[in-house]
């Protein structure tokens, strides 16, 4: 079975300028969307404390609400359901320094007397600890980028670097907002898939790079336009394929992997479909924006060949005892 | 047919990836096995700070102490000792004692001493006040360990994390009591005073405030068993637990527990030599600041041992033995994170992560060899070998497996075929070019190995970056990443080629294009 046979070139860059507006329609929406509703920070980065309730019936929520709410402890805490009605989380901002006196217990005492339940999961991360989690977030993504920086600039060219570096950013920026929109708990799990989207998102385009470099130092044309068009053609294949694949594997862990990997598949189906979609139309028109100049580039190889034809030139020359 | 150096290899990998991931597979008695995560297994994870300023005032308190039973000693007259934060103060009365007590205090390592009309006060040097935080958290954490040591759970892991925060991780904690348990054996500051009732003043306790009690050099300590009733004891103790040898459970006349303990030399001379001075004077016996009980000194007692009588069952007796047998904590503990998760939850976690591993992993199979056809036999080959590998590999280094990390064994599923589908791709463009079978596939691996490897260099880095910078389940979610990349540049480039290099003269001799790579012509 084949989805594209190579027959004729598809022209991507002609299209690029509506991919553009697109592009920027979508980035500028998610800091709008970041900007004005915010990311819902779970307890990871913001400090704060969960309990996860099952009930052996549907969770009683007014009922619990009830409960809860003469209790100092629980005071301003949220109930809500959490993937199966018989399941609920309450969280609470504040949190309890002291080892021995435990939310969970004072949560048992509360709820005593709404039914049949067990305290499945408490967490507490206290404010300190929150602040640091979200610095070395931060951090984590930086370095990630500033890494993939330096190794694509040094494999290909420093224009195929900035060109991948805004593709990651517009991918990351994007799943950002669908994570904003959405109201997703971020918590570490987000953070991981963020990251896994920088990975994936910067495959796509290195193998569409790739082709580009080996169509740009293979073949005569100088039109820069024309190669990429070709190569993009040439690697549609394999891109649709992986996009699929990994689609499909990501779809059944957000359908099947039940509610506690429901964000970190969230923010990586967003991140999938963006990562296929940018490195065609986002990282490749950027190198060509950019003016990377394929004469020169020719010119630059030659340039290379030649020395280290001089270079071995030399050696044989010492070695054959000349000079 | 022929055998190549790949084919070998990969053949090798397999065996390799088959016999080691089967203790984890099979959960065989021997072998090395993948841990499972708290997250997966259900367990207590706690992230503990330590208060370690406590450590210093306890520090200047027991410089205090020492000052004191020296001045009686050795009948040297001193009023007004007094320690705050800072240090300890005092006046001596008599100056021809004072050669005697400098003497003394410079013998009290890290300090300052200065005197002033013989007023003198003591302070810890900079240096000495950063030595007593960091023996704060060292001897916290070995506290903690050898506390859970005697615990009995399996591994339990106690670590530093940072530079003051104690990383606590009790796999297979079950119940509620069990963690509860846990918790209080952990946190107990488990801090055994004895200090001496000021018997001039104790009848006026219940009119007294704590501002009163220190103009006389005393506290207001309540009752254990009744926090209603309080006793006046002066400030500064005769002795701490840091001079106790042992502790162990016992039995008093009704047969009821009681924790027996036994003092250290120098423990026992300062317990003799108060007891024979005050006799007819109540003893005080404080632990975490509460009076367990305040006998009447009878006669002086001499061999340092004593018993600490209370109201509690046989099992809180043995957790407060093993307290105060692994010493007192210097400073206390505070709760910074807390992660606990019932083993229900896990067993949730394990089967829905399962659920979509299969499906994930039955989907891409089937989608491969519709595609592909053989060739996605092939590929298909190697993506099952890259998993028994990636089990085989964390098998050997006893990996975590949390749930984040089945996440990442999820995601290998759908990345490591990539390799495949760029390989075969390219197979597939230099077959409609006309190369020949032997070119087609030299050629093409050639041509996709810049890409594969660039690409997972990438994902590598991203990686590696998450692995040092995640914590606890993210890191796990890193690993399982890493080694699958690694796994399948072996298995889906390495391995495939050596198939394909066996079955080369088969496939070219056959010329049927459709079953080998899913292309007509």
């Amino acid at each position: 079975m084949e989805f594209f046979k190579y027959t004729r070139t598809f022209n991507f860059m002609g299209k690029s300028k509506i991919a553009m507006i697109i592009s920027i329609l979508l980035v500028v929406s998610s800091y709008a969307i970041l900007a004005t509703k915010g990311l819902n920070y779970g307890v990871d980065f913001a400090g704060g404390t969960i309990v996860q309730v099952k009930y052996d019936t549907d969770a009683p929520i007014k009922k619990m609400r009830l409960a809860l709410k003469d209790n100092v402890l629980f005071d301003g805490a949220s109930i809500s359901e959490f993937g199966s009605p018989d399941e609920v989380v309450i969280r609470m901002k504040t949190t309890t320094g002291n080892v021995t006196q435990d939310i969970g217990d004072e949560t048992r005492v509360a709820l005593k007397g709404t039914g049949n339940f067990e305290i499945r999961r408490v967490d507490i991360v206290g404010p300190t600890v929150g602040a640091e989690l979200k610095e070395k977030g931060i951090m984590s993504l930086l370095l990630a980028v500033l890494g993939i920086l330096v190794y694509v600039a040094f494999r290909f060219e420093w224009r195929f670097a900035v060109a991948s570096i805004v593709a990651l950013v517009h991918d990351v920026s994007i799943a950002l907002g669908a994570v904003a929109l959405f109201s997703v708990d971020v918590n570490l799990d987000v953070l991981a898939a963020l990251l896994t989207i920088l990975g994936y998102s910067l495959n796509d385009t290195i193998i569409v790079f790739d082709r580009i470099r080996e169509g740009v130092t293979g073949s005569k044309n100088v039109e820069l336009e024309e190669t990429i068009n070709e190569s993009i053609t040439r690697t549609l294949a394999r891109t649709t394929l992986t996009s699929l694949t990994t689609f499909f594997v990501v779809f059944t862990l957000f359908i099947f992997g039940g509610e506690i990997i429901h964000a970190f598949a969230f923010t990586l189906l967003v991140g999938v479909v963006v990562g296929t979609y940018s490195s065609i139309f986002v990282a490749s028109p950027i190198l060509l924006w950019f003016g990377f100049d394929v004469k020169n580039y020719h010119n630059k190889l030659a340039e290379k060949a030649k020395r280290e034809a001089e270079k071995q030139r030399m050696r044989d020359q010492f070695e054959s005892g000349v000079m | 047919m022929k055998l190549n150096y790949r084919i070998v290899i990969f053949a090798l990998a397999i065996i390799f990836g088959v016999s080691f991931s089967m203790p984890s597979l099979l959960q065989t008695e021997d072998g090395k096995k993948i841990t499972l995560g708290l997250d997966l297994q259900g367990g207590l994870h706690m992230l503990l700070g330590v208060k370690t300023e406590e450590a210093t005032k306890s520090r200047i308190k027991s410089i205090a102490a020492s000052v004191k039973h020296f001045a009686e000693r050795n009948d040297i007259l001193i009023d007004g000792l007094t320690f705050d934060e800072t240090g300890v103060k005092f006046e001596l009365l008599d100056n021809d004692d004072f050669p005697k007590m400098q003497e003394y205090l410079k013998g009290i390592e890290g300090t300052v001493v200065q005197d002033n009309n013989l007023i003198v006060s003591v302070s810890l040097t900079q240096e000495e006040v950063k030595k007593t935080e960091k023996q704060a958290v060292d001897q916290a954490i070995e506290t903690i360990r050898n506390r859970l040591d005697q615990f009995g759970l399996s591994e339990p892991v106690v670590a530093r994390q940072g530079a003051e925060k104690i990383l606590v991780q009790l796999a297979g904690i079950k119940t509620q009591a069990e963690e509860q348990r846990a918790r209080e054996l952990i946190s107990r500051a488990a801090k055994l005073e004895l200090m001496a009732v000021d018997e001039a003043r104790d009848a006026r306790v219940s009119v007294m405030s704590e501002s009163d009690a220190a103009a006389y050099g005393d506290i207001i300590l309540p009752d254990a068993k009744n926090p209603e009733h309080k006793y006046l004891v002066h400030e500064i103790p005769i002795l701490d637990g840091g001079m106790l040898t042992n502790a162990s459970v016992g039995f008093d006349k009704n047969n009821r527990p009681v924790i027996n303990f036994t003092l250290n030399a120098e423990g026992a001379e300062i317990f003799g030599d108060f007891t024979g001075a005050n006799v007819g004077k109540r003893l005080a016996i404080v632990l975490d600041g509460k009076v367990f009980s305040a006998p009447n000194i009878n006669e002086r007692i001499g061999g340092g041992s004593g018993q600490i009588s209370g109201d509690y069952t046989v099992v809180e007796a043995k957790d407060l033995a093993i307290a105060l047998r692994s010493g007192a904590l210097l400073a206390p503990i505070y709760l910074m994170e807390k992660r606990s998760v019932g083993p229900s939850l896990g067993a949730d976690s394990i089967r829905a992560s399962m659920v979509a591993l299969t499906g994930g992993f039955v989907l891409v199979i089937f989608f491969m060899m519709f595609y592909y056809r053989l060739a996605g036999v092939i590929a298909n080959i190697a993506l099952i070998a890259n998993l028994f590998i990636l089990l085989a590999v964390m098998s050997l280094f006893g990996a975590t497996l949390t749930l984040p990390g089945m996440a990442g064994i999820v995601l290998t599923v759908g990345m490591a075929v990539d390799a495949n589908v760029i390989i075969s791709e390219r197979i597939r463009e230099l077959i409609y070019e006309g190369k020949s079978m032997h070119k087609a596939i030299e050629d093409g691996y050639a041509n996709a190995m810049r890409a594969i490897l660039d690409a997972n260099i990438t994902t590598l880095i991203a990686s590696v970056v998450l692995y040092a910078y995640g914590t606890g389940a993210i890191k796990g979610f890193a690993i399982t990443m890493s080694i699958g990349i690694l796994a399948s540049m072996l298995t889906a480039i390495l391995g495939t080629h050596g198939i394909y290099q066996m079955l080369e003269n088969k496939i070219a001799k056959s010329k049927n294009n459709k079953l080998w790579f899913g292309i007509k012509g």
